[in-house]
């Protein structure tokens, strides 16, 4: 992995995932009727963060699920390598809740649509808001986040590889050259 | 990770790391089918046809919902309403129904080894789902799955299949299937069901069902398959039952009674007894869910792979 540019090292990385939770805030004046679900794999990693961060500076628990939407996709065939599904996870009734979608990296925009379908099979949200560490353009469906935490200019053939202790170690995000062309980007 | 095998014909010679991946990949489908909308897109556009040559319900409506389920396109041709009837030969049937571009064929057929053979003449990827007394792949991964689900691993675990080994697919897929997991497997049954050096596929034999029982964590009851004249290999059915019959009253006084799976139909009272039928012991339903996801899991696995993955 060739690395371009360090876009937030540990410290950066805390302080994107706080301007989230508090945009989260703004927009919602009580939380009383919100719930975060995060988009496997790393999605759910930076629910979880804010789920603590909105526990330790608003003192409330806010609700939190994983939805895996690899069943969902359009280019389940198209990949060149072939995705495989893991578990959803929502124990909470979703019907009439403001649930707040969170994923790493927003790019084309199919994993958020594969994910407003695959909600819509779960219940009827009141409404659906997107949350989004690092947005990175390149959309190629009508998408756009709610909440962003930083927006990253890139080029094609780079790619947005974002870091969470839990699975990789350490906390980052970095901009690196995409492995493989032929490979499919994050999106 | 994707599977190595592009058909599943039977567990014979398939790699442990396939097995791996299809009772690992089951759960996301399990989850799918608690849901109140029990269906996702996933195959969407991929056409499958469900080639019955001999007759099935459970199996075939098992199938059927994993296909619905995951939005397929399902063809049902069963061999008695066919123009097989009619007198064309089965590579001719195969070889219509594909020239009307399907994707994916499950097959059940009376004769071993039908299923192969068709996969080697077409292009489609095909199931096995029942070849003659051969193998039933699919039926074996959702036993394993099952025993999996309760004991959270196959690996070192003692698992004997009772009754008519000589006639069953269900038997053979297992003892191939288990064994690639590092289970101990073992049969029992009257020496008329047992077939000619089962020992060279690597079981302990057993003939007395309590030394059986004592050994077993796991056991697996056959169906005395009446229409496969099993009945001729032993005198009546009162004495298979009395000799062979799973019942409470021989597994209460086991230290560890066996957890105890059956494939269906039940004959009640013969192999298997309504007290443990549907006693706390048995996952008889389990596998019966647990069928339709293990086969969503082996559609989705079969159907979206890329011939760059292997």
């Amino acid at each position: 992995m060739k690395i371009i540019e360090t876009i937030a090292d540990e410290l950066g990385f805390a302080r994107t995932i706080s301007r989230l939770a508090h945009e989260i805030l703004e927009r919602n004046k009580t939380l009383e009727n919100v719930v975060l679900i995060g988009i496997r794999t790393r999605g759910e990693y930076i629910a979880r963060r804010l789920a603590a961060y909105l526990e330790e500076v608003e003192d409330v628990t806010v609700p939190l699920g994983v939805l895996d939407v690899t069943m969902y996709r359009d280019d389940v065939r198209g990949h060149l390598k072939q995705p495989l599904p893991h578990t959803t996870e929502i124990s909470f009734d979703i019907d009439g809740k403001t649930v707040i979608l969170v994923d790493d990296v927003l790019y084309t925009g199919r994993t958020a649509r594969a994910a407003l379908d695959a909600l819509a099979d779960l219940g009827r949200p009141a409404c659906v808001q997107l949350a989004i560490l690092v947005d990175r353009g390149h959309r190629q469906l009508p998408i756009r986040a709610d909440f962003t935490g930083k927006s990253v200019t890139t080029l094609e053939h780079e790619e947005i590889c974002v870091l969470v202790k839990e699975i990789d170690e350490r906390d980052a995000i970095l901009l690196v050259e995409t492995p493989d062309h032929q490979q499919p980007g994050k999106d | 990770m994707a599977l190595s095998i592009r058909h599943l014909l039977g567990l014979e010679n398939v790699p442990k790391e396939d097995i791996q991946l299809i009772l690992d990949t089951t759960p996301s489908f399990l989850e799918v089918l608690n849901r109140p909308i029990k269906k996702v897109p996933t195959l969407q556009g991929t056409t499958i046809v469900n080639l019955f040559f001999e007759s099935s319900t459970r199996t075939r409506v098992s199938f059927e919902l994993a296909e619905r389920r995951l939005s397929a396109d399902v063809v049902n041709f069963a061999a008695s309403t066919s123009s097989v009837n009619k007198g064309e030969t089965l590579l001719d049937t195969a070889r219509n129904i594909e020239a009307m571009k399907v994707d994916m064929v499950v097959m059940r057929h009376s004769v071993p080894g039908a299923p192969h053979f068709l996969s080697r003449m077409c292009t489609s990827s095909f199931i096995n789902a029942g070849d003659g007394a051969h193998e039933h792949p699919t039926q074996a991964l959702l036993d394993m799955y099952s025993i999996r689900q309760k004991t959270g691993a196959l690996e070192g675990l003692n698992v004997c299949i009772i009754g008519d080994i000589a006639h069953s697919r269900v038997a053979r897929s297992n003892i191939f299937g288990l064994k690639t997991m590092g289970a101990n497997v073992a049969v029992c049954g009257p020496p008329s069901l047992l077939p000619h050096e089962v020992e060279s596929l690597g079981v302990r034999v057993f003939t007395n069902l309590d030394e059986a029982l004592h050994f077993s964590d796991v056991i697996n009851v056959l169906r005395i398959q009446l229409e496969r004249k099993a009945g001729a290999a032993f005198p009546s059915l009162r004495e298979y039952r009395e000799t062979f019959g799973i019942t409470w009253r021989r597994l209460e006084g086991l230290s560890n009674p066996p957890l105890v799976l059956h494939p269906g139909p039940l004959n009640r009272e013969v192999e298997i007894s309504s007290d443990v039928a549907d006693g706390p012991a048995s996952i008889i339903l389990d596998q019966v869910t647990n069928g339709v996801a293990v086969r969503m899991a082996i559609l989705y696995l079969l159907g979206t792979r890329k011939e760059s993955d292997s």
